[in-house]
């Protein structure tokens, strides 16, 4: 495989995840619903996802538990947040930490079981092809799986009724009640479909990404997805150029390593995370693109009876 | 808060609530504890020293209680948590990472009565000793087969936090393998951690793509495995026999065995016989053991790793003889030497063949 490719294939799995779960928490921001649990439903997903394709011997059985056990955790959460209006932010950082420890729990007895990976999607003939091949046509299902969604995210959020629905009752939940949509129902859908990314993300993880199920396999992946929702300016497509650009700066961290450069490891560790926050601080002096494009409502509770 | 911290703070909950009860029982049972830096299902570093706590039970059954707490960071939760296993009432607490020496220091000071065994460190009192294993005369081994096994002449090597224990392995490592390819050279990534299979796992593929076509390592998952078994490339496992990981990819494993020396240390205190002292065995005792080797390496190889071996036990050959000229061209050991026990747990320096530097103090 050719040296480039290889390295760009890397990239893509690193991205994976995080544009997973970033696409998540970006609907279900535009609903005006701000998730703080993306971390907790990552590792939830993860663990469930594991131990379905531990127990069953099918990745694609991992997936659909990954997603649906992301979409239980969502569904907790809207309940605390839509009907018991509970904070945004304290309820979702709760979330976070519930899943952590929850994930654990789970996966006491999975720890260093091996699993068959997540199969890559190759084409005879076609995916041998040098360069081309394993870039385009060699990756797993939830690849493909979290492209093709961003760019649907994009089409419906700009160009379908559907996407203003839900756009309205992020910038004015009381506006869109008035206009007689289901607010609620809108936001409860959009957590939901948060929670489905966010478990998919995890679920590549535990599946694709390594194999296997580690405690905190997530490692803050699931503050950097909400980082993203940020860098893209509340834009799918870029966000999924931000994903790509943290993908590539934690490989880059490591090849610099191999190559020898003499900076202290413990320096390019903190590369990535110092890149995010450097484009975070260049998008946040155009003030107005950022006001544009974030949705007003975004974490405040809606009642139709206040 | 972690669930780490959690762990700790329940800990130190169930030990409060259980120190009055524990006391009348603690005369009838000798109890010892163990404190792992992973989670024992970590198929390395900690599973195998909780192996060698099942080994205890084993071997007194009925006469020994042993507990454990796993995943215990490196830092002011294991003060914590050695603190509540000594009130506990434990006899013995094996401290099982370099990380906690000064923590058990701290607790042992604190608690003269309990004795304690801190795992890779070189900080000792009366009531603390010290013991590791020459995982060094492994990666010996391992640097021959590596440099018979070897196309391109570049090894990847996922390394964990630049201290003497892992440096000393990455230059054995590196003066077998040049000893057989002396046109080799390794690679060194450092992860920062001890297990972190997603980050080892980026190395791995990092280290491939830069032209290594072998693996080795010194972090706890078996991650680096399942990439080596992916890309179809060898790789070495780490403190158990990884092979189940990657049954093509896997051509040995240094193995830690803790067993022997656990059991040993055990009967000490229930003979009132324990002393601190400062333990450092190798292939000779059976704590640094290999792993089966894999079926595609020749016989001859083989036959070069098995001879290194029996070499070492029997004294003839060193992981460190010299001449060993450093990275700069300094004279680290003399020609007809080898390097003495202090200079190994203190290495701060890299032979020529490893590209890259240690970050400087």
């Amino acid at each position: 495989m050719d040296i480039a490719a290889s390295i760009l294939v890397a990239v893509m799995m690193a991205a994976t995840p995080l544009l997973l779960a970033a696409l998540g928490e970006l609907i279900t921001e535009k609903a005006g619903v701000l998730n703080l649990g993306i971390e907790g439903m990552m590792l939830v997903g993860a663990v469930c996802a594991f131990a379905v394709a531990y127990k069953t011997g099918n990745a694609y059985f991992g997936v659909v538990a990954g997603a649906l056990a992301g979409v239980t955790l969502a569904a907790f959460f809207a309940l605390l947040v839509l009907v018991l209006l509970t904070n945004q932010v304290a309820t979702g950082l709760a979330l976070t930490l519930f899943g952590i420890g929850l994930s654990a729990l789970i996966g006491k007895g999975l720890v260093g079981q091996p699993i068959p990976r997540l199969p890559l999607l190759s084409i005879p003939g076609i995916s041998d092809l040098p360069v081309v091949g394993p870039l385009l046509f060699g990756h797993d299902l939830l690849v493909y799986l979290s492209l093709a969604l961003t760019f649907l995210a994009h089409r419906i959020i700009t160009r379908t009724r559907l996407g203003l629905t839900l756009r309205a009752v992020g910038e004015s939940p009381h506006v869109a009640h008035g206009l007689g949509l289901s607010v609620r129902r809108v936001q409860l859908s959009a957590i939901l479909i948060g929670g489905a990314l966010s478990g998919l993300g995890g679920a590549y993880l535990s599946l694709a990404y390594t194999p296997m199920w580690a405690e905190n396999m997530t490692s803050g992946r699931g503050w950097i997805a909400l980082a993203l929702v940020v860098f893209g300016t509340w834009r799918p497509l870029r966000m999924l150029a931000g994903a790509y650009l943290f993908g590539a700066m934690t490989l880059a961290q490591l090849h610099l390593q191999g190559l020898g450069v003499p900076i202290p490891s413990q320096f390019l560790s903190m590369l990535p995370y110092l890149a995010t926050i450097l484009v975070l601080v260049l998008m946040s002096r155009d003030a107005v693109r950022i006001k544009l494009n974030a949705p007003a409502a975004l974490g405040k509770s809606f009642h139709p009876d206040r | 808060m972690t669930s780490r911290t959690l762990k700790a703070f329940l800990l130190g909950a169930v030990a409060a609530l259980s120190l009055s009860a524990g006391a009348a029982l603690a005369q009838d049972k000798t109890k010892v504890a163990f404190v792992y830096v992973g989670p024992i299902g970590d198929h390395g570093w900690s599973y195998r020293h909780d192996e060698g706590r099942l080994a205890i039970e084993k071997a007194f059954p009925g006469k020994v209680e042993t507990t454990y707490v796993e995943s215990v960071p490196e830092g002011a939760d294991a003060e914590r948590v050695i603190q509540q296993l000594a009130a506990k009432g434990n006899n013995l607490i094996f401290t099982t990472s370099f990380g906690y020496m000064e923590p058990t220091l701290k607790v042992a000071a604190r608690n003269p009565k309990v004795f304690f065994e801190h795992a890779t460190g070189f900080k000792r009192a009366a009531n603390v000793a010290t013991y590791a294993a020459r995982f060094h005369e492994g990666r010996t081994v391992i640097g021959l087969i590596a440099g018979k096994m070897t196309k391109t002449g570049v090894v990847g090597y996922i390394a964990s936090i630049p201290i003497p224990e892992v440096v000393s392995g990455i230059n054995a490592f590196t003066l077998a393998l040049k000893s057989v390819r002396p046109d080799a050279q390794v690679k060194v990534i450092y992860v920062n951690s001890w297990y972190d299979p997603g980050k080892e796992a980026a190395a791995a593929k990092a280290l491939l793509d830069q032209g290594a076509d072998i693996l080795t390592q010194h972090t706890d998952s078996p991650a680096p495995i399942q990439v080596a078994e992916e890309r179809g490339v060898y790789a070495f496992g780490q403190a158990s026999d990884m092979s189940k990981f990657g049954p093509k990819a896997h051509l040995t494993s240094i193995i830690d065995n803790w067993d022997a020396y656990y059991i040993a240390r055990t009967k000490a205190v229930m003979d009132k016989t324990w002393k601190s002292g400062d333990v450092w065995e190798g292939f000779d005792t059976g704590m640094v053991a290999l792993a089966p080797y894999n079926a595609v390496l020749p016989k001859d190889v083989v036959e070069l790793a098995e001879t290194a071996r029996k070499d070492i036990i029997a004294g003839k050959r060193h992981s460190f003889t010299g001449p060993i000229v450093d990275k700069d061209g300094k004279e680290r050991v003399a020609a007809g030497k080898t390097a003495t026990n202090p200079e190994i747990l203190s290495m701060d320096w890299y032979v020529q063949g490893v590209s890259g530097d240690l970050p400087k103090k």
